[in-house]
């Protein structure tokens, strides 16, 4: 097999040597380690420069023209104003924070149950046909659910509940819901699957019923995977934009009811970033609500991270 | 170190999502540019989306007219017109508001004198659901809706009781921060300085204003009145309690009867020249200006069409 080698030459025994490791398994191992090193490390390196872009482009509002204050605590969001803007983004992180919350809140059993059943109790067909429909139900594109929320949902809303309007917090908390559920469902799904056989059965001997072994067993083991679904569904929430723009109302409000028109900050800037001149501190001040949501979605990650870190060291 | 990658994952999909729209809609005039500068020259006109149908009318008649000349229309609102045009990226933004003087200095500073074009008239319509029974207001009182410290938050306070609208609250119908339509409605009602109430639905395009009127018994809102339609009411509209009321039409905004009607604009970087000249001449002329009339705004002077 050697021989069929084509940098295999036939010369003296040292030079022999010297070329032995040039031949193409040699050159295939060192590319191939290069290219999973350059896969490997590119993510930190996409983050990196997209956190330098948008720091880039928001720093000269945040140093110049903010004040730290009115940014975090007034609601009074009105950069076009001729006479005198304002930026006030607290109306758009509040708003942001109750679509979340309300998504995850109303996603959060839905998607357990959905895991657990698929995971525990179904068998043969019933499994894999809702599992092929979960992931239809994560294929669907945003603006699909944002047109849901405002054709279908907002004249039900308004019809159930006898509200002024259904374009509000609880229409987009339940798209967004609905939205982030499949990715939370087939996550905590993994996760449970990753629980050994072997606890299972051993519970079994025991003489533990299939409720006690999901319940008592499987979910405490797999709880890891499950937190990282919920969180995952988080971040699905607070990057969401499309259909949060269309379903919220998009109202600068600070809701006390989930019948309040919300405004979310993905949605300002989807809505407001295209129509406003480069580099002006309308679009500065765009990129810092970009920062914002940067630094959010990092923490989220991290004490996703350090919570499972600790459940596992104890 | 599993949720490391997921979350890595998560924030990647996040990113993904986010930059897959605007290459989007970057791929579609890429595209146009790229199929059509090899067979004729092309004008890139855009901005207002009150006025998009109209550009995109004139973009497809004027086809007919001079085969060698393509015109790529894309909406947005005058914002996007607007900035496009200090940018040096179109070669007629469309605007249905007239550019502040900080934008003003901000095309001159990257060398572009913007040159304004009037070539139409827009009557700006306040919708209400159709079953709501009031018919005429002053502009007092749309401010007192609209305007950052006006009373009036019941329908009862203007003296109508709206059939479906149990809670009584007036939804507030606008449009976002950036559109000609917001900053003209604005200036026109609320008055110089004075500012919107927060708390408004925001809406992204003129369109959607007319459609969730239409389905919401308590709204009022406002848009261009071309985007009119049978399911829904326009308000009859007086200057002050003395005046009589004018019903928004073509006929009121182009002699200036109608309180809250506006000119729309084109703007070209320093004087047309070669075929914009030619394509703005033609939108300027007879045939260009029933196409406008059609579609339901004002041209700039009576023109007799079939």
């Amino acid at each position: 097999m050697l021989t069929k080698l084509p940098f295999r030459r036939s010369t003296t025994g040292d030079q022999h040597r010297a070329h032995d490791a040039l031949d193409w398994a040699w050159l295939t191992d060192k590319a191939v380690g290069v290219l999973v090193f350059v896969g490997g490390i590119s993510a930190i390196i996409f983050i990196l420069s997209v956190f330098t872009f948008i720091t880039r482009q928001g720093i000269g509002f945040i140093t110049d023209t903010m004040e730290v204050g009115e940014f975090l605590t007034s609601p009074a969001w009105r950069p076009t104003s001729d006479e005198n803007p304002t930026y006030g983004a607290f109306a758009l992180i509040v708003g942001t924070a109750s679509v979340t919350g309300l998504a995850v809140l109303l996603a959060v059993p839905f998607s357990l149950g959905a895991a657990i059943f698929i995971a525990e109790f179904a068998k043969g067909r019933v499994r894999e046909t809702l599992k092929i429909l979960i992931e239809f139900l994560a294929a669907i594109p945003s603006v699909v659910w944002g047109f849901i929320g405002l054709s279908i949902m907002n004249p039900l809303i308004i019809e159930l509940f006898d509200v002024p309007v259904g374009l509000n917090l609880l229409n987009a908390g339940i798209i967004l819901g609905l939205m982030s559920a499949p990715i939370m469902t087939s996550i905590a799904e993994d996760a449970l699957k990753a629980v050994p056989d072997s606890y299972r059965e051993a519970a079994e001997a025991m003489g533990a019923t299939r409720w006690q072994i999901t319940w008592k067993v499987v979910l405490p083991a797999g709880r890891k995977g499950l937190l990282a679904a919920i969180l995952l569904g988080v971040g699905r929430g607070f990057g969401e934009t499309m259909a949060v723009l269309m379903a919220s109302g998009h109202s600068i409000n600070i809701p006390d009811s989930p019948f309040d028109s919300v405004r979310a900050l993905t949605a300002s800037i989807a809505a407001e970033l295209g129509e406003t001149a480069v580099g002006s501190d309308h679009y500065q001040a765009l990129f810092t609500l970009g920062i914002l949501l940067f630094i959010v979605t990092f923490v989220i990650n991290l004490t996703a991270d350090l919570v499972v870190n600790g459940i596992k060291k104890r | 170190m599993n949720t490391w990658k997921l979350g890595i994952l998560g924030f990647l999909l996040v990113c993904a999502c986010g930059r897959g729209q605007q290459a989007e809609s970057g791929d579609q005039t890429g595209r146009a540019e790229g199929e059509k500068s090899s067979k004729r020259v092309v004008i890139q006109n855009k901005g207002s989306d009150t006025l998009v149908n109209v550009a995109q009318a004139w973009a497809e008649h004027y086809a007919k007219v001079d085969t060698s000349l393509a015109v790529a229309v894309t909406g947005g609102g005058s914002g996007t017109g607007i900035s496009a045009m200090i940018n040096g990226t179109v070669d007629l933004a469309n605007a249905s508001r007239k550019m502040k003087d900080k934008e003003l200095a901000a095309a001159k500073k990257n060398g572009i004198e913007p040159v304004e074009h009037i070539v139409g008239y827009d009557a700006l319509a306040v919708y209400l659901h159709k079953d709501n029974p009031l018919s005429e207001g002053t502009i007092a009182q749309l401010a007192a809706i609209y305007g950052e410290g006006g009373a009036t938050e019941k329908w009862s306070q203007i003296g109508v009781t709206v059939p479906g609208c149990s809670s009584d609250e007036i939804v507030r119908v606008s449009r976002q921060n950036n559109s000609g339509t917001y900053a003209y409605f604005k200036k026109a009602v609320l008055g110089k300085g004075n500012e919107y109430k927060l708390g408004s639905r925001d809406m992204h395009g003129s369109k959607d204003v007319v459609d969730l009127v239409e389905k919401t018994p308590c709204a009022i809102g406002y848009s261009g009145l071309a985007y009119a339609t049978d399911h829904i009411k326009t308000l009859c509209v007086k200057k002050d309690d003395a005046a009589p009321c004018v019903n928004p039409s073509i006929t009121t905004a182009s002699d200036n009867s109608y309180p809250i009607a506006r000119p729309l604009f084109m703007y070209t970087s320093g004087q047309p020249k070669g075929h914009v000249k030619t394509y703005l001449d033609w939108i300027l002329s007879d045939e260009g200006q029933c196409i406008i009339q059609k579609k339901g705004y004002a041209p700039v002077r009576a023109v007799k069409c079939d």
